[in-house]
């Protein structure tokens, strides 16, 4: 059963806001909301400052809290889709238990009511595409694929170079590597 | 100096700059739920000794209270939720890791719970059957206390509500207002004595649990004290030491065992600013716990 993710690598991202465009435009994210968003953390004393630019968005995690924590069932794990994150929204109540839980603040409440956030691309990945994000970006700085697959492009991307995850001691199981 | 600075271009409504998904209705929710699960307590501990017999027992009368309040709750809990129109979705499944997915079916237990007491309470009853009815609401309001913190303290991304003591904790809250509710309803000398007694034990408890919550933060990683540093010298602090210590635990405490002993007169301030306390407790704690964050 695969198991989807991202490998971007912050080396090569100059948060030119491509991925967040591509997203709107292709999720018809409602002015004002966005599923993915960029980070830029700077770190360092005076010459030797440290800047690492992200594109980041919801985690797909392992343990997701989001899941755990909805009392309807309509955040879920798509075990038959590379076991990501999805929202029915004939099933959310709004009661926003799922966007208290999430340490990284991926889920936002749609105008229409229901709890929502990125889905890889769902609809694009059934088919075999790379979610848009990872499609557009001029740098080619993302990856998406199987991290259970060890032949996959994120995994062997994984094991030749340093990377790091968002919050993992939050113990949710974030499944985006940034290399740094 | 040592730069370490991060700046997300993100404005996501209820997300950013800081969380802010839960207004009023969540901690008026919380504090009616916990009011009810301790008059369910309090009721169903007055029914098991009998008093259902006695014409002039708050007991007739705090079931049928306890479905307004409750049914208020529910009121602000439905104003609370986005996607109103498929609030039923909560009741075509049960999700055993949602403290949510409990509290709801908690909920549906417990109406009928209180129907049953408000039923027995008339008296006309076998008195085995008003025992049976006082024990399942007291474990029932048990239940429903216990939850309304545990809803809390589920939602692991908040540091702030990352204690199962909040359970508890909100438990006591619940006995400690619904102790203060019922002393100012009860005609029976015996029953004021009684709860105004309860309600001091209650509230020392309160303060012994809020002590152990503050170690439990303090004792943990560096978010975890940082979320515990809002009530001390944070934006919550005044608000905190102010209304839910001073006012709603610690002067209580101080008026009502000198109002047992006779030594002031019994007037309705000190259940007041219990009830007042309680109901400071609930936002304090459900803003601070949006405030508390992984980052």
């Amino acid at each position: 059963m695969a198991r989807y993710g991202m490998v971007i690598d912050t080396a090569r991202c100059v948060g030119c806001m491509d991925c967040v465009v591509a997203c709107k435009t292709e999720n018809g994210v409602p002015d004002g909301y966005c599923r993915d968003w960029i980070t830029e953390e700077a770190r360092g004393r005076f010459p030797t400052v440290h800047l690492e630019i992200r594109s980041e968005r919801c985690n797909h995690c392992d343990n997701p809290p989001c899941v755990t924590c909805c009392p309807t069932g309509a955040s879920h794990v798509e075990a038959g889709l590379g076991r990501i994150v999805l929202v029915t929204h004939d099933v959310c109540i709004g009661c926003k238990a799922c966007l208290a839980s999430c340490p990284y603040d991926a889920r936002f409440i749609h105008p229409e009511g229901y709890a929502d956030k990125c889905t890889f691309c769902a609809h694009r990945i059934q088919k075999g595409e790379d979610p848009a994000c990872v499609a557009v970006c001029p740098t080619r700085c993302m990856h998406f694929g199987d991290l259970d697959d060890p032949h996959s492009e994120v995994s062997r991307l994984l094991e030749a170079r340093r990377n790091h995850a968002l919050l993992p001691e939050a113990g949710t199981g974030p499944r985006i590597f940034f290399l740094t | 100096m040592e730069l370490s600075e991060i700046t997300v271009h993100r404005m996501n409504p209820q997300i950013d700059p800081g969380l802010h998904v839960w207004g009023w209705e969540i901690p008026v929710y919380l504090f009616l739920g916990g009011l009810v699960a301790g008059m369910m307590i309090l009721g169903g501990h007055l029914l098991v000794r009998g008093h259902g017999r006695r014409p002039q027992s708050v007991c007739h009368r705090l079931p049928a209270l306890a479905i307004a309040l409750l049914s208020l709750g529910m009121l602000a809990l439905f104003l609370d939720l986005e996607h109103k129109r498929f609030v039923w979705r909560l009741y075509t499944t049960f999700e055993i890791t949602s403290p949510m997915s409990w509290g709801a079916w908690i909920l549906l237990l417990v109406y009928p719970a209180l129907v049953a007491a408000f039923l027995v309470a008339r008296g006309t009853l076998r008195p085995d059957l008003a025992r049976r009815i006082g024990q399942l609401n007291m474990a029932l309001g048990a239940l429903l206390g216990i939850y309304t913190g545990i809803l809390l303290s589920a939602l692991g991304a908040r540091p702030l509500w990352n204690s199962a003591l909040l359970g508890p904790l909100f438990l006591l809250s619940g006995l400690s207002s619904a102790a203060a509710l019922v002393h100012l309803l009860a005609r029976d000398r015996e029953e004021q004595t009684l709860f105004m007694k309860a309600d001091n034990a209650f509230l020392a408890t309160e303060l012994v649990l809020l002590v152990l919550f503050f170690l439990g933060l303090v004792s943990s990683t560096r978010v975890h004290l940082e979320a515990a540093r809002l009530f001390f010298g944070g934006p919550l602090t005044a608000l905190f030491w102010v209304f839910v210590v001073g006012l709603g635990l610690v002067v209580p405490l101080v008026i009502q065992p000198l109002a047992v002993r006779h030594r002031v007169a019994h007037t309705a301030v000190a259940p007041l600013l219990v009830i007042a306390g309680g109901l400071a407790l609930r936002f304090v704690i459900v803003y601070a716990g949006q405030m508390s964050h992984w980052r």
